[in-house]
């Protein structure tokens, strides 16, 4: 096993309001390897986002500030280096594609200029070698006519052609790591499916790892490798995409299943709502909505990350799967009965397997 | 009772684009084309498709909070279009509007109270106290409390912002309810819960409710009924279950299969789709989706799979269009050298693997004709190889316009349409006296009458276009039952045959299904 890309480690990003301490980030961890697509999930206001700033220190310092943990990026701890040496790692090894195309790009230049700019800001080429890579990039993220578009303004893309242009910038210096933050969520569905189809793609031909921040399960269940579901600024469970699918394990995640509209079994939603950002409750962050909380969720810190089923790559912070406790309390007993190989070995018709849709 | 609560019939709101002080006008949008649809009492109609499609321009012209161009809407046997500034009002009192934004649709300035109960005081409800109640009763239906009538929109979470502003929906009893994305604003988390209140709202008040929405998942879980919207016009109409199971339309198909699903045993089986929505100032000729249907028809008997022929396809819209800019091509070929002096083979190869074509076509004639076509780009022919690509790969998507056909009927197109256009007519008079049903008919008829000016039940089917017979013998015998009536004066009578006859009916638009 190589050393992990990126490898964060109980991070923890407060704000300090007016209102109190609001730990946006409280305690999270998890590693993206090279290579691999990692997805960050959670409903608004879990943390995901401010997770996806805190790598290259983008949150506002203040109110925000990272208070602990640490971010280790290619053996090298992000928060301890300066704002300058991180100004050299942003957009250059580290890139960022935002959820509004519109908002990533200066509507007063061509996105030619905005992607010539991109190049030379962090590297020594010529204007016309940049134009020149700057065209290849458009063509490769599928702009047609990229030379005749090189030098329209933003306005003149559609949302689509505009998350395109975008990707295109991030991917002007050959980042090792691409955090995408909702990249698709202002897009229709049919367009989605074509950035989704091109990420994976380009990390391919750019062997990139990709870490992708959505509130949209299915969009985690097409691209990801691995997954991690936070809410309220902890992580609730992580695991392989196939595994986290297959045997979805924390309360949380089975509910966010379960709330899904138009899977045709009548979609469940999580009662309650999310718990106050400066006041979260003792012991388990889900445990006011949970319907299988019991006295020992209620009391202490967010319980630690077990394994479930003894896979150490497919953790869950939930007392019920704890030493001594029983899982089947949350899952049925019915699931039990799911080879430990899961999904994994079913091919692509793996559908028919006593699948409910 | 069989009338639907609400006939849209032709529906069309075109947006002007002018230019210069004058304000010529020099363009349209046609963000709604002509689109027809029915809500019965008690049902949710879905109306989906991408941005853009004209579906949240249809609902707020069917209310009248835009003027329609044209069409047709008929709400209860009286026609919307025709109503004065009073009878608009009395309307607006029964058909009320959810929007997407449950933040911004509040007054951050009026407690909810006083935001739910503005219905009720607009319309002459003097009684504060009695206001209260209403309000307070109503906030305990929609899931708050009756104690968060003095608390400001601020205190409230985005599904309970949405949950207030259904309940000031609901507060002056209204029969429709038009909600406009209603959850995709929301987390998922609670998307179900108002998607159940809105469920059990509607049958609590035997409400009639059209739900505009991108998401096929939200339509799939409440609405009876779905239309599917593309660039203004519907192309498929069906009961949910059976949109769902069994999507007649390639666009239906694609929207269903791009839609993502949450299980990663199934990732990269969705449809994919290539290209964007085109402009609705400039709709394609033909059938609105040729230029990205995956599944469009060659006229000609070529052996291409359903991919290669979209890809030359996109060649040929896209010559058509101008939009071949051959010079950057010859720059790309050349790598850096003399674009002039590019290799006319490189020039070539590289417009292939710009529109994915591969480097021969499996059929000879395909490959022959395609040749001939990239000679002429070569040589900077643009409308030439158009020419020839349009003359090689015709396709009956591009040049004739499908029309909405219903299931089960052999009703052609135009006699649909007609049939439509006849009803909804015949519905703003089920409340008129006998001889305003005959005055009406006489000058709707005036043209077609015979000498005498007496109007038979030929001129009143020349009148409305419906030939006799019609292609289908059922609808023809519904049509001339309801022609009788019409003529004796009973146009309740005529409307229930008509309604009775072609109740929602499944329909679609597409050439694929011509021939069954």
């Amino acid at each position: 096993m190589t050393e992990p890309l990126l490898s964060i480690r109980d991070l923890r990003t407060v704000f300090h309001t007016d209102e109190g301490l609001v730990r946006a980030v409280d305690g999270v961890s998890f590693d993206v390897n090279r290579g691999e697509t990692v997805c960050l999930v959670g409903e608004s206001g879990s943390g995901k986002t401010v997770t996806g700033e805190s790598i290259t220190r983008l949150i506002r310092t203040p109110p925000g500030e990272i208070a602990g943990g640490e971010i280790v990026f290619d053996g090298q701890d992000l928060t301890a280096l300066s704002e300058a040496e991180l100004r050299d790692l942003r957009g250059d090894r580290i890139a960022h594609v935002f959820q509004n195309p519109q908002g990533a790009l200066n509507p007063v230049y061509t996105v030619g200029w905005q992607i010539v700019e991109a190049i030379q800001l962090h590297q020594d080429v010529p204007r016309e070698e940049a134009r020149s890579r700057g065209l290849d990039l458009l063509d490769r993220v599928g702009i047609p006519e990229a030379t005749r578009r090189f030098d329209d303004y933003p306005h003149e893309f559609s949302g689509g052609m505009k998350q395109r242009v975008s990707l295109a910038m991030a991917l002007a210096t050959n980042p090792d790591l691409l955090i995408a933050d909702e990249p698709t969520t202002a897009l229709d569905v049919t367009i989605q499916n074509q950035i989704l189809d091109l990420l994976t793609e380009l990390q391919d031909e750019f062997d990139m790892s990709i870490l992708l921040i959505t509130h949209d399960l299915g969009v985690v269940a097409e691209v990801a490798d691995r997954v991690v579901v936070m809410y309220a600024g902890k992580v609730m469970e992580r695991g392989d995409v196939f595994d986290l699918f297959e045997r979805p394990s924390h309360p949380y995640t089975r509910a966010l299943l379960n709330c899904l509209p138009g899977r045709g079994d009548g979609a469940r939603s999580i009662g309650g709502k999310l718990p106050s950002p400066t006041d979260p409750p003792d012991g388990c962050r889900f445990h006011p909505r949970c319907d299988y909380a019991v006295d020992a969720c209620r009391e202490g810190d967010q319980p630690p990350a077990y394994a479930v089923d003894g896979d150490e790559d497919h953790v869950v912070s939930c007392v019920h799967y704890g030493p001594g406790s029983d899982p089947s309390v949350v899952r049925g007993e019915d699931e039990e009965a799911v080879p430990a190989d899961g999904g994994r070995a079913v091919d692509g018709d793996g559908g028919a397997r006593g699948d409910d849709r | 009772m069989t009338r639907p609560l609400l006939d849209v019939e032709g529906l069309t709101k075109h947006y002007s684009i002018t230019e210069g002080v004058l304000r010529n006008e020099v363009g349209k949008v046609r963000a709604v084309d002509g689109i027809s649809f029915t809500v019965d009492r008690g049902e949710t109609l879905g109306l989906v498709g991408e941005s853009g499609c004209g579906k949240s321009t249809a609902a707020t012209t069917a209310l009248r909070l835009e003027e329609p161009t044209d069409g047709h809407v008929v709400f209860d046997g009286e026609d919307v279009t025709a109503y004065d500034d009073r009878e608009l009002k009395r309307f607006r009192r029964r058909a009320q509007m959810v929007f997407q934004d449950p933040t911004s649709s509040f007054d951050p300035r009026m407690s909810i109270g006083e935001s739910v109960a503005e219905p009720l005081r607009v319309h002459g409800m003097r009684d504060r106290e009695r206001r209260r109640r209403i309000v307070g009763d109503l906030l305990e239906r929609v899931g708050l409390d009756a104690a968060d009538v003095d608390r400001y929109p601020h205190e409230f979470s985005g599904g309970q912002k949405q949950r207030i502003g259904l309940a000031r929906a609901l507060v002056i009893n209204p029969d429709l309810i038009v909600a406009d994305e209603p959850v995709s604003a929301l987390d998922v988390s609670v998307q179900a819960d108002i998607l159940d209140l809105i469920d059990r709202l509607q049958r609590e008040f035997g409400l009639a409710i059209v739900v505009i929405s991108h998401d096929m998942g939200v339509v799939r879980e409440v609405c009876d009924r779905v239309a599917v919207m593309y660039l203004g016009e519907i192309v498929e109409t069906a009961p949910t279950a059976e949109l769902f199971e069994d999507p007649q339309h390639p666009y239906t198909r694609a929207l269903l299969g791009s839609t993502p699903v949450a299980d990663p045993r199934r990732r990269g089986q969705g449809t994919k789709l290539t290209g964007d929505v085109p402009s609705p100032s400039d709709p394609p000729p033909g059938c609105r989706f040729h230029t990205r249907c995956p599944e469009v028809i060659p006229d000609a008997d070529y052996d291409l799979d359903a991919e290669t022929w979209r890809a030359v396809l996109n060649l040929r819209l896209r010559a058509a269009s101008r939009g071949i800019d051959v010079e950057a091509v010859r720059v790309y070929a050349a790598a850096g050298d003399d674009p002039e002096a590019a290799d006319p083979e490189a020039v070539r190869a590289e417009i292939r693997e710009e529109f994915d074509i591969p480097a021969t076509l499996p059929d000879p004639r395909a490959e022959e004709a395609l040749a001939g076509a990239l000679d002429r780009l070569v040589v900077d022919d643009v409308d030439g190889a158009a020419e020839r690509l349009a003359d090689a790969f015709p396709t009956v998507c591009r040049r004739e316009r499908p029309g909405l056909v219903p299931d089960g009927t052999d009703l052609s197109a135009a006699e649909w349409a007609a049939i439509k256009e006849f009803r909804v007519w015949v519905a703003t008079l089920v409340d008129a006296e006998r001889e305003a049903v005959a005055e009406r008919l006489e000058a709707r008829c005036a043209n077609e009458a015979d000498r005498e000016g007496s109007v038979d039940r030929l001129a009143v089917r020349a009148a409305f276009r419906l030939p006799e017979p019609l292609s289908d013998s059922a609808a023809d015998r519904a049509v001339s039952a309801a022609v009788d009536a019409l003529l004796a004066g009973r146009a309740g009578d005529a409307a229930d045959e008509l309604y009775d006859a072609f109740g929602p009916l499944r329909e679609r638009a597409c050439h694929l299904n011509r021939g069954e």
